[in-house]
């Protein structure tokens, strides 16, 4: 199995606070590799210059063997990334499908002149978008929900939408920023099963967590970063009895 | 049925003149009110669908308006042509300044297209030799289609028409497709847009250079339909005139744009019978639509509706 994403000596300060300091990793092909730590570890920081909003003050990431810092979001979305957010970013403007129909716009390829005069390209792609968000939808378990506002969604399906607006750009690697926050238990169990659809499904799954039980059971790898370091790499298991990380978590004694 | 809001409207405005001919507030009035239509149409879709704000949208109607009329007037040229010379002049306009003051957002990118509404229309003031400053350029010469002289109200109503209804089916179809649903989203969460794929910065340059050469072919034929071109036609007042007509029929709504646009028009020409008490009156019902229809007249109605009938429905015995 070859690495898909490999990070190395990745930084990020703000003013004196190291943020991610030195963080090197590499996340294999067709697995969960979960980033854990306790709150301000920064995990969102990382994964904010994994998808280009933040740039790194030195480090690379390679995607597919390709440099990724320095890109636009935008352009790195296009590589085939894609992710969700700790904090809903959901375009409360629109319906559920217009919602995943943005997700696959990087599959399409037709030009503001063709969409004026709605020209067979446009209608074609608006056809293949349709087709392609109502399978995401049904992917996430969403189906009969699409022609619903986004904003009479309960907080639940939201979470869920992101996922399916995610999928919907076929990603090869998507990055999901705690999708278990604010999750019964019900919709946990619910969301770790499509976790593991989407890697069935041949996407790597790049996971930001703090629901210690659904990291535990269904990641390939654990990374476990505190004060912006990195504290220890490994399968579950072992991270489990590292007693650096119990630590870090627990306070020593 | 996508279409049927447009086919229901382009039906009302093909019979108005046949029932009433003769009548100023179809044919004269009419006339402004698809010129602002166009207008409005155009800076929905930068203002409404991609949720930006221009305060100086007029200006690129006063460019178009003067390219005519300065080209027509004083070096003799075809006024299509001429047009044609306003449009690629705005483009050029347009884009140079969307790209460095589309990256400022609300308040500050309001005070940017103030400022450059203002520059524009500084400029057109002052540099009087070719732009006939305060007075304006006048006998701008009539606008004909392959010899057919556009000389009469009910050929410009025509016109006026023609071009407004294809402003409203281009609108519906960008938003209908993957370049609207861009523009909603940029307005959504432009974080989120970005991680979809989307250059969320040329997505908004683009949508800007469409509205004001939208605004531009407008400013063109509004020279060749009044004669005449003024700087007061393009000043700061109507830029946020165009922008209430926005925000008063719905944002993110063509036809709430439309509709803006409509009343804009229409109240103050019956309002004159108040006279003196007109700006008043006129300013008290506008604040009344924004308190009790804060989402426009337009858009507004419409949920009204739809949940009515809602409510209708959760009524009856399951």
């Amino acid at each position: 199995m070859s690495s898909l994403l490999v990070v190395s000596g990745l930084e990020k300060a703000y003013g004196g606070v190291k943020a991610v300091n030195n963080v090197t990793f590499e996340v294999k092909e067709r697995t969960i590799f979960s980033v854990i730590g306790p709150n301000g570890a920064g995990k969102t920081t990382l994964f904010n210059l994994l998808t280009g909003i933040d740039k790194p003050n030195s480090g690379s990431i390679l995607f597919k063997g390709k440099e990724l810092v320095g890109l636009p979001p935008f352009k790195i979305a296009s590589q085939g990334i894609s992710r969700t957010f700790q904090n809903l970013q959901i375009f409360f403007n629109m319906s559920v499908i217009e919602n995943v129909m943005v997700g696959c716009h990087r599959l399409g390829k037709t030009s503001m002149i063709s969409a004026i005069f709605r020209l067979p390209s446009t209608l074609k792609e608006e056809k293949f978008m349709e087709t392609k968000a109502k399978e995401a939808l049904k992917f996430c378990g969403m189906e009969g929900l699409q022609d619903k506002m986004a904003d009479s969604l309960p907080y639940g399906q939201l979470k869920k939408l992101e996922i399916a607006r995610a999928l919907a750009s076929e990603p090869e690697l998507v990055l999901l920023d705690e999708p278990a926050a604010g999750l019964n238990d019900t919709e946990t169990v619910e969301l770790s099963n499509l976790i593991k659809k989407i890697v069935e499904n041949g996407i790597t799954v790049l996971l930001v967590e703090h629901n210690m039980g659904l990291v535990m059971d269904i990641s390939d790898d654990v990374m476990v970063l505190n004060y912006g370091q990195l504290l220890a790499k490994g399968p579950p298991s072992q991270i489990q009895k590292d007693p650096k990380v119990i630590a870090a978590y627990l306070g020593e004694e | 049925m996508r279409l049927l809001g447009l086919g229901i409207f382009a039906l009302i405005i093909a019979v108005l003149p046949i029932l009433f001919p003769e009548n100023y507030y179809i044919t004269v009035v009419g006339v402004t009110m698809f010129f602002n239509v166009i207008l409005a149409v155009g800076l929905n879709l930068f203002m409404g669908y991609a949720g930006q704000i221009s305060l100086g949208h007029a200006a690129f109607f006063g460019l178009g308006a003067y390219a005519s009329a300065i080209l027509t007037t004083k070096f003799g040229w075809n006024p299509w042509a001429a047009m044609g010379a306003g449009i690629i002049l705005v483009w050029l306009i347009s884009y140079l300044v969307a790209k460095p003051i589309l990256r400022l957002k609300g308040h500050y990118l309001a005070m940017a297209t103030l400022g450059f509404g203002i520059i524009i229309h500084i400029f057109l003031v002052q540099y009087d030799t070719l732009t006939g400053g305060p007075d304006g350029l006048s006998s701008i010469p009539e606008l004909s289609i392959f010899g057919w002289p556009i000389n009469t109200d009910l050929r410009w109503y025509a016109v006026s028409a023609v071009v407004m209804l294809l402003s409203i089916l281009f609108s519906l179809n960008i938003v209908a497709s993957k370049h609207g649903r861009a523009l909603k989203a940029v307005h959504g969460s432009e974080v989120a847009a970005e991680m979809m794929g989307i250059d969320t910065s040329k997505v908004k340059v683009h949508i800007f250079v469409i509205s004001a050469i939208m605004a531009s072919i407008t400013g063109s034929l509004f020279a060749h339909e009044q004669a005449f071109v003024s700087p007061d036609s393009c000043s700061f007042f109507f830029s946020i005139e165009l922008v209430t007509m926005v925000v008063l029929g719905g944002m993110a709504s063509t036809f709430g744009a439309v509709f803006g646009a409509a009343i804009l028009t229409y109240l103050p020409e019956f309002l004159v019978v108040f006279q003196d008490f007109k700006v008043l009156i006129f300013g008290g019902i506008l604040m009344f639509i924004m308190i009790f229809l804060p989402e426009g007249l337009f858009v507004g109605l419409c949920k009204f509706v739809s949940h009515f009938k809602q409510g209708g429905r959760q009524c009856l015995p399951s």
